[in-house]
């Protein structure tokens, strides 16, 4: 993608006053969200698009963050080559929102927030949110925003899940659903994936029962550990052996336990890279959320008779290489629409980068994304 | 599916004309290689018909996108595996049924999903093609558009051996209508003056 993108981009905060109950059965008293805007909101506030994201995303999806002079940084949203002008999500046409999901660590209300209680972090202590809450959430900052409707919700992977939530929760609220590279649930395998991740976090001594941040540490090796077991599943077999392959970083094997192969380098910097900035309680949180997803599980697991209330309109994406979330698994949501008669396009994207393709400038993805947008209606 | 010719065109609107009839306001369609969806893109405004399409062509994915279509990407048997039972009003595999290799499958599944199949394919004893094949060539013409080394047809059947099939797979033909290259029906002996034929099927 050549033409500019958003550019400089700023975050903001919403403080929310109303109590929140939430699925697990506790109330939040109150909490903050941050998120971006790019675009226009339009007069008739009809040209809304809400950008979820996904395990460890947050609210900068495009452009860049200034440094204190003013000057735009390295750090690029995360989602960067979808949004600007021109680009599928454009701004020139639509009002682009992109949210830090509560329980997260880059500004909203989460786990190393002070806990109204005690004054100190809430830790351990922070509810476990799930999917329906974020979008309960979402609707408040709507609410604030002053959007009675989005044009669209999107968002993949567990983004995608939010955005298909969306249609169930706030079916009057919501036009469009663009749900890429998720699932209407996970599998054993992908619940068997996180807890390993889980399990690396727990059991770090560093983690102290998720009330680190009182004993000045962090359990950096086992949110490593999350990440680089995590970054596996993302990537696709074919991609790791054309990208890294059996190939050395130094000429020969040394008989030890030292980082030799290249992949083992890219996984530790990877891991290093997140450990160093991530907050091991949301990364515990984001996984259950994922867990917990399930809408057809009060429909005696009819994911059809689950979807039947959905009102919007749906463009369900998946990629081919993609293990973690398969194209089986959205054709799964496919057919459940299609059996109800609901509207919905799918589009199985060819790539060769796995779960993380989602994320990727794949001509054909972008053009499916930018055809469809282009037809709704403001 | 290319309309590179005027006169397949021609004949496909005919064949789409046909199509059209059978199909009552409301009812759900699924059409099995839809291309860029021009015919359901019909059925819904014309007929006020409920419309689903499968077809494998990225281009023809982002075509059917572009005109609102409900496109399902994948292939044919992809696409029809995890539909339900009785789905669809009407199934239609339009000048198709001659590239799919498990032909008794895709025709059991189309009224396994749907009520009524509606299959169009080109006839390979129209006369023209006869006449070609006397002649020591393949065919070539409107509805057998390629040469035979680059051709997607798999399979080269005739009218009697349509009908054939369907007698022993137990299909009841409801509705059989045939057209000459120009898109004019076809009455008499169609089976040498038909250049494409357009069943309805059912069980």
């Amino acid at each position: 993608m050549t033409t500019p993108g958003v550019g400089i981009v700023a975050a903001q905060r919403a403080s929310f006053n109303q109590p929140l109950a939430l699925q697990g059965g506790s109330v939040l008293p109150a909490f903050d969200l941050v998120y971006e805007t790019y675009g226009t909101l339009n007069a008739a506030r009809s040209n809304a698009i809400l950008v979820c994201h996904a395990l460890s995303g947050n609210h900068h999806v495009a452009g860049r963050t200034a440094d204190e002079f003013g000057k735009p940084t390295a750090n690029i949203g995360w989602w960067d080559n979808i949004v600007g002008p021109g680009r599928p999500l454009d701004t020139d046409r639509f009002f682009i929102v992109g949210v830090n999901n509560l329980g997260g660590c880059h500004g909203s209300t989460g786990p190393a927030s002070p806990n109204p209680a005690t004054g100190k972090p809430w830790g351990a202590d922070f509810p476990v949110v799930t999917v329906e809450d974020w979008v309960a959430s979402q609707a408040r900052l709507a609410d604030h925003l002053g959007i009675d409707a989005w044009a669209a919700v999107m968002g993949g992977s567990l983004g995608g899940m939010q955005a298909l939530q969306w249609t169930l929760s706030f079916p009057e609220r919501i036009r469009h659903a663009l749900v890429i590279a998720a699932a209407p649930k996970l599998s054993a395998e992908n619940i068997a994936f996180n807890d390993v991740a889980r399990q690396a976090i727990l059991t770090d001594p560093d983690f102290h029962g998720g009330h680190f941040y009182e004993h000045g540490v962090r359990p950096v090796s086992g949110l490593r550990l999350a990440r680089m077991l995590g970054h596996i599943t993302y990537l696709s077999d074919d991609q790791m052996a054309e990208k890294f392959g059996r190939r050395l970083r130094v000429g020969a094997g040394s008989y030890g336990f030292d980082v030799e192969f290249e992949i083992e380098s890219y996984l530790r910097y990877q891991g290093d890279k997140f450990a160093g900035v991530f907050d091991a309680n949301t990364y515990l949180r984001m996984t259950k959320a994922l867990d917990y997803f399930d809408p057809a599980q009060d429909y005696e697991d009819n994911l059809a008779r689950a979807l039947a209330r959905a009102r919007a309109k749906f463009l369900i994406i998946a990629f081919s290489t993609d293990w973690r979330f398969s194209p089986d698994r959205s054709r799964e949501i496919v057919h459940a629409l299609v059996h109800n008669g609901q509207a919905v396009a799918y589009a199985e994207i060819n790539s060769a980068h796995g779960h993380d393709s989602f994320l990727m400038d794949e001509p054909h993805y972008h053009a499916v994304v930018d055809t469809y947008l282009k037809r709704v209606k403001l | 599916m290319s309309a590179t010719a005027g006169g397949q065109a021609v004949q496909m609107r005919a064949d789409f004309d046909l199509i059209a009839s059978w199909v009552q306001p409301g009812e759900r369609v699924l059409d099995l290689g839809c291309g860029d969806g021009s015919l359901l893109k019909r059925l819904i405004e014309e007929r006020g018909a409920k419309g689903y399409g499968v077809e494998l062509g990225d281009a023809e994915v982002l075509a059917a996108i572009g005109k609102g279509i409900n496109v399902i990407q994948g292939n044919l048997e992809q696409g029809l595996a995890g539909i339900d039972d009785q789905t669809f009003n009407h199934v239609v595999l339009s000048r198709t049924l001659q590239t799919v290799r498990h032909t008794e499958r895709i025709l059991s599944e189309m009224l396994r999903v749907g009520r009524e199949a509606v299959v169009s394919f080109p006839n390979f004893a129209y006369w023209q093609n006869r006449l070609a094949v006397m002649g020591g060539r393949m065919p070539v013409s409107e509805d057998l558009p390629y040469e035979w080394f680059d051709t997607p047809n798999l399979r080269f059947f005739t009218l009697l051996d349509f009908e054939a099939l369907c007698a022993k797979m137990n299909l009841v033909i409801r509705e059989r209508q045939v057209l000459d290259e120009a898109g004019r029906l076809v009455t008499e002996e169609p089976n040498f003056l038909g250049s494409l034929a357009v069943y309805r099927l059912g069980r």
